[in-house]
């Protein structure tokens, strides 16, 4: 299905909303046409001298028209924007339910740079589809459809002439517009594109310009592409320029052409005189109808292309998919992962390179490595966000694969780097992991994660709005809500996923005993790349570009030193300087 | 809304500014004199009885004019389009010049989104402003303005209702304008809630996914969507009264005029070709006004990017050095005497009187918990900022009179996180010395120890980096940034070790390649390792802005303080 039947097909539950907004817009031109008409008709009747009577009909519809028209323009933009809202909204829906599925691979690649607010822009640019890319030729299709009646009413010639010069207007002129400024049309958007690279060069990598003495010819370079810019942008007024003109002489040309078919006719008595002057301004009035096409035509081809994008980010199949028939949910959280490899894609390089070890209930096991060494890939697997094809992971026993995605991660509750709070209450965001939880298990689960008291301390204590619009709270502040939350979860697999990474040392250390504290008796597999607390561990495992380099106790792996040691002597130096107090070491 | 600081700017556009007048004001002219052949046309045919063949000279002017009138509404446009062009070029021109002089601390990464903003969005929104509706204020003052005169002479009592209907249109565009313009701009952070919401879900997906309550949210999406419609409607019911009048004002004046000169031409007391002639141009002389009305948004929108655009262009600069500046030194002694500098107009001390010196050919390092003002040492270094008090001399000579450029030549500077451009990994190490040979590049590159990693990129050197090629870790930018210092060779290095993204392997070959790059030179580090900071000449403690003690190794380990804490207790966790 093409993209525009695709995106028309949100407009179908709206029919009646748009049918009104058509109707609405016909009915305003309608009253410009109709107000010069009954005016023409006024003076033309009145210049033949008859008893005011005789214009008493037309002078109401004068009023009549004068008034209706600001009536109906006011209607017409309520109801525009009322169908673009609810059209908006419908996509909304319909995007998120698509995307859901897909989530997070999908998302996997859109998280670097903005490119999930360019989603939220693509969106954004579904608001001029309606309102300025479908209702104006619709209204136009109806005003040209009154025009033909009114003149047809006179003569056909002139029906046929009126109606070919608003065509030639409303479908001519924007089809030679975007033909003329389809190539430098896109040339600009490239240009502007590499200005927007260059200064984003030029705002973010000032330092290393101006060391580099660099700063004249970074100037230059914008300078020029600044000028291009203009330049591409003179042309495109050339051809912007052409049409409004061209517009204009075919409402002239309309009027000239209705002279040239009703003067012999008023000559040669087969149309009376008066309505002369009412014929040229109807069809002038009529052309208002056409003016906003070619803008319609941009605007249709930037939202067709937004939509475009959106629907290519949701057609695609699942990573992952629930087998035929699961197995009922896990009950004990022993774990054994054997000889598992995965890579993102066919061409990469293994992300794990056969990965075998197992988590006793109860035990407290860490993945510890390096950055790109695999370590949130396997988070991934485990929480069934990616599909493994290479080896077996067994959640009680049985292939996690055989179990519905929702029940593996009923069975795990995570606290991660990337824990999203949500701009709502405090106690909304708890509750997501558990909607039906009590007020007291709410405090119990926040006292665990030792963060009551601060909530108790905001005004609006638990009804407090958090996020960006609402109370901005600290790295550690937001980790603690983010364990509480998972508390209240009360899974029997606690997965710690970078828990406390970019957290200053000193409040990392106090975060490492909370969690502690809550790991106690809880199979509890910690991942991480710092190396904090690792004395409370059953087993660490080292990974390394994929594979397993060593594992062992903390004491064994320090003893036997490698890449372990290393780890862990670099960023003790780097604690102890960045907070300058001995207490950081164990 | 016409911004006076704005429109004098077109002074670098004037010809082109007066062209756009001129032909809005022909195109006025025009206007009137159609109308005038037009209702010659229609009397003399419908009452004169007059035939196609006595009336086609003057349905060949018409047909004349109309073309007049398309070549002033087309050279119109391109005449505004060439004003706004000049603008926005010398605009960004100086805003760019304006921001880069600023440096650094001025461009901080959380302000890097905002002057970014302002400088492609910001003076693109110029363009319409310029183009569109500075061009419909003129015509909006001129044509009116030439209708008017000619329908005057042809009827006093229709030249009236017009004279005095037009100015209710801008006073009431003006009185709910400014109503409606607030109401304008709840709407619209309204519906930039509902798209923060629709993102925060996005964002969040993941979580809630995790938490088993993604689903959910389809319901919760459909139901804030309503709610903000809802309300969103709420204020457009208001916002768009102003419409509703500006037409009905258009619209009622226009009926007026109709009736009232039916009306007396049905006593004789006005030709029936006059009235013709001003019933045809009463929307004519409205119509500017309406357009007025549909631009009324680019002219909001020039007005707030202008008063951005003016912000920064205001932020003073740094005063340059008043007698004619100083070549570079020969010899680096650095000396910082009593150095204090405070961030945010004096609120925000960093610097509380710093005093050492690194002598030509050592190496310092910086030692101190973050927030000690190790970094601003480097920026007053580097001079990306001025001290407030106290002074800082090379060689003798104060720096601030030393030249700019010369200075910052001799300089080799290694961030934490340099920057990389958006091009390609030769281009970005060729950033230090455009003119070096591609041998040279990869020589350095070599002693960066950056060369293994580079040529197991897909294009190796000729790969793209930045927003739309490969990424690099933090250890890999680093070393690009190593390559760079050692093409430049410069006699005095800065150097910022990392303090993120670790690996142990990259951290053994980044340390052979910084011991490469110190040798015979002077530097000074700021340092957090052990393995560095043992191996420094002179060791600076800082702590709240302040030195906390300095010397060697050996000397600082026999003083007791600070540093002899910090290594004791290091050493005993091992």
């Amino acid at each position: 299905m093409s993209t525009a039947r695709r995106l028309l097909t949100f407009l179908a539950p709206l029919r009646g909303w748009v049918a009104l907004a058509a109707l609405l817009g016909f009915a305003t031109v309608g009253s410009s046409v109709g107000l010069m008409a009954t005016s023409a008709y006024i003076i033309s009747k009145a210049a033949l001298h008859p008893s005011i009577a005789a214009l008493q009909v037309a002078i109401v519809g004068v009023r009549f028209f004068g008034i209706t028209r600001g009536l109906f323009r006011y209607a017409e933009r309520l109801v525009t924007h009322q169908t673009t809202f609810r059209l908006l909204a419908q996509f909304r829906v319909f995007f998120f339910a698509a995307i859901e599925p897909l989530a997070p691979a999908r998302l996997r690649q859109f998280r670097s740079g903005d490119l999930l607010s360019r989603i939220i822009a693509d969106v954004s640019a579904l608001e001029d589809f309606f309102v300025r890319g479908v209702a104006p030729p619709l209204v136009a299709i109806l005003v040209a459809g009154l025009t033909w009646v009114l003149m047809a009413s006179f003569a056909l010639p002139l029906a046929a002439a009126t109606l070919g010069f608003l065509a030639l207007a409303g479908i001519g002129i924007p089809l030679l517009t975007r033909r003329l400024s389809r190539r430098s049309g896109r040339a600009a958007v490239e240009t502007r594109a590499a200005l927007n690279v260059s200064l984003v060069d030029a705002v973010q990598g000032v330092a290393d310009i101006l060391i580099h003495g660099r700063k004249s010819a970074q100037q230059g370079h914008i300078r020029q592409l600044s000028r291009t810019l203009v330049a591409q942008q003179n042309r495109l007024a050339w051809v912007n320029g052409l049409n409004a003109a061209l517009t204009g002489l075919l409402s002239n040309w309309t009027t000239l052409a209705i002279l040239l078919i009703a003067i012999p006719m008023v000559s040669a008595g087969d149309l009376d005189g008066v309505f002369l002057a009412v014929l040229v301004l109807a069809a002038i009035a009529a052309f208002e109808a056409v003016l906003p096409l070619p803008e319609a035509a941009a605007h249709l081809a930037g939202s067709l292309a937004a939509a475009e994008r959106l629907f290519e980010i949701v057609d695609v199949a699942p990573q992952i998919q629930d087998p035929a028939e699961p197995l009922p949910p896990p009950q004990s959280a022993r774990l054994d992962v054997r000889n598992v490899r995965f890579s993102y894609s066919p061409t990469a390089p293994p992300a794990l390179d056969g990965i075998s070890f197992s988590v006793a209930e109860g035990a407290r096991v860490a993945i510890v490595g390096a950055s790109g060494a695999g370590k949130s890939t396997l988070v991934n697997l485990l929480l069934r966000f990616w599909d493994y094809r290479h080896g077996e992971i067994l959640l009680d026993g049985r292939d996690l694969r055989r179990y519905r995605a929702d029940d593996v991660r009923a069975f795990m509750a995570v606290v991660s780097q990337q824990t999203h709070l949500f701009n709502a209450t405090i106690a909304e965001n708890l509750r997501l992991s558990r909607p039906a939880a009590t007020d007291d298990e709410l405090i119990s689960a926040a006292r665990q994660a030792e963060i009551h008291t601060f909530i108790q301390s905001l005004p609006q204590g638990y009804d407090t709005v958090i996020g960006e619009q609402g109370l901005q709270l600290s790295g550690g502040e937001r980790q603690r809500l983010a364990i509480a939350r998972a508390l209240l979860k009360d899974a029997p697999l606690l997965i710690l996923d970078e828990a406390t990474a970019n957290l200053d040392p000193l409040v990392e250390r106090d975060i490492m005993a909370t969690l502690r504290a809550i790991s106690a008796g809880r199979t509890t597999i910690t991942i991480t790349h710092r190396l904090v607390d690792m004395a409370a561990m059953d087993e660490i495992l080292v990974l390394d570009a994929g594979k397993i380099a060593a594992r062992g106790t903390h004491a064994e792996l320090m003893a036997r030193g490698g890449i372990y040691r290393q780890l862990w002597t670099q960023q003790r130096q780097i604690d102890l300087l960045e907070t300058g107090s001995p207490a950081i070491l164990p | 809304m016409l911004n006076p600081r704005l429109i004098r700017k077109t002074r670098l556009a004037s010809v082109s500014l007066t062209l756009t007048i001129a032909a809005s004001f022909l195109t006025g002219a025009v206007t009137v004199a159609q109308a005038h052949f037009l209702s010659r046309i229609i009397a003399s045919v419908f009452l004169a009885h007059q035939t196609l063949a006595t009336v086609t000279p003057l349905l060949l002017w018409l047909a004349a004019l109309s073309i007049l009138r398309a070549g002033a509404v087309w050279s119109g446009q391109i005449f505004a389009q060439r004003t706004a062009g000049r603008v926005k070029a010398a605009l960004r021109d100086r805003l760019v010049a304006h921001v880069m002089a600023l440096g650094p601390q001025f461009t901080r990464t959380e302000r890097s989104g905002e002057l970014i903003n302002t400088a492609v969005e910001g003076i693109e929104a110029l363009d319409a402003y310029f183009s569109q509706y500075v061009p419909q204020v003129a015509a909006a003052a001129l044509i009116p303005l030439t209708i008017v005169i000619f329908v005057f002479p042809n009827d006093v009592l229709s030249g009236l209702v017009l004279l005095l209907t037009a100015p209710i249109i801008p006073v009431f565009m003006i009185l709910i304008g400014s109503i409606a313009e607030e109401m304008t701009q709840k709407q619209w952070r309204s519906l930039s809630r509902m798209s923060a919401h629709f993102l925060d879900v996005l964002q969040g997906l993941t979580t809630l996914k995790l938490l088993g309550r993604s689903r959910a949210q389809v319901k919760t999406i459909a139901d804030i969507s309503d709610r903000f419609r809802d309300a969103t409607m709420a204020v457009l019911r208001v916002a768009f009264l102003s419409a509703l009048v500006l037409e009905m004002a258009a619209t009622l004046s226009t009926a007026v005029v109709a009736v009232e000169i039916g009306v007396r031409l049905l006593y004789a007391k006005i030709a029936f070709q006059q009235a013709l002639f001003v019933l045809i141009l009463a929307p004519e002389f409205y119509q500017p006004l309406r357009m007025l009305g549909a631009r009324f948004h680019a002219g909001m929108a020039g007005t707030a990017a202008a008063k951005r655009i003016f912000a920064i262009l205001d932020t003073p600069l740094p005063k340059p050095p008043p007698t004619p500046p100083k070549p570079a030194p020969r010899r680096f002694t650095i000396a910082l005497e009593n150095v204090r500098v405070a961030f945010d107009d004096g609120t925000r001390p960093a610097l509380n009187g710093v005093s050492f010196t690194i002598a030509d050919g050592e190496t310092v390092a910086l030692v101190g918990r973050s927030g000690a003002g190790k970094s601003t040492i480097a920026h007053l270094l580097l001079r990306f900022i001025a001290p407030q008090s106290g002074i800082i001399t090379v060689d003798g000579a104060p720096l601030h009179q030393l030249d700019m450029a010369a200075w910052r030549a001799k300089i080799g500077w290694v961030p934490q996180m340099p920057y990389l451009f958006d091009a390609t990994i030769v281009e970005n190490i060729k950033l230090a010395n455009p003119a070096a040979s591609s041998a040279d590049v990869r020589r350095a590159a070599r002693l960066a120890h950056a060369e293994a990693f580079i040529e197991a990129l897909p294009r190796g050197y000729d790969t793209r980096i930045g927003e739309r090629g490969a990424r690099l870790s933090g250890g890999q930018a680093q070393r690009i940034a190593l390559a760079r210092a050692f093409l430049k060779d410069a006699p005095f290095i800065i150097f910022d070790e990392a303090t993120a993204n670790l690996d142990p392997r990259h951290e053994a070959e980044i340390h052979a390649a910084m011991a490469a790059l110190l040798a015979n030179r002077t530097a000074l580090m700021i340092a957090h390792r052990l393995n560095t900071i043992t191996a420094a000449d002179k060791i600076v403690v800082l702590d709240g802005g302040t030195v906390r003690e300095s010397g060697s190794h050996a000397e600082l380990l026999a003083q007791s303080g600070l540093y002899h804490q910090l290594f004791r207790a290091f050493q005993g966790a091992i």
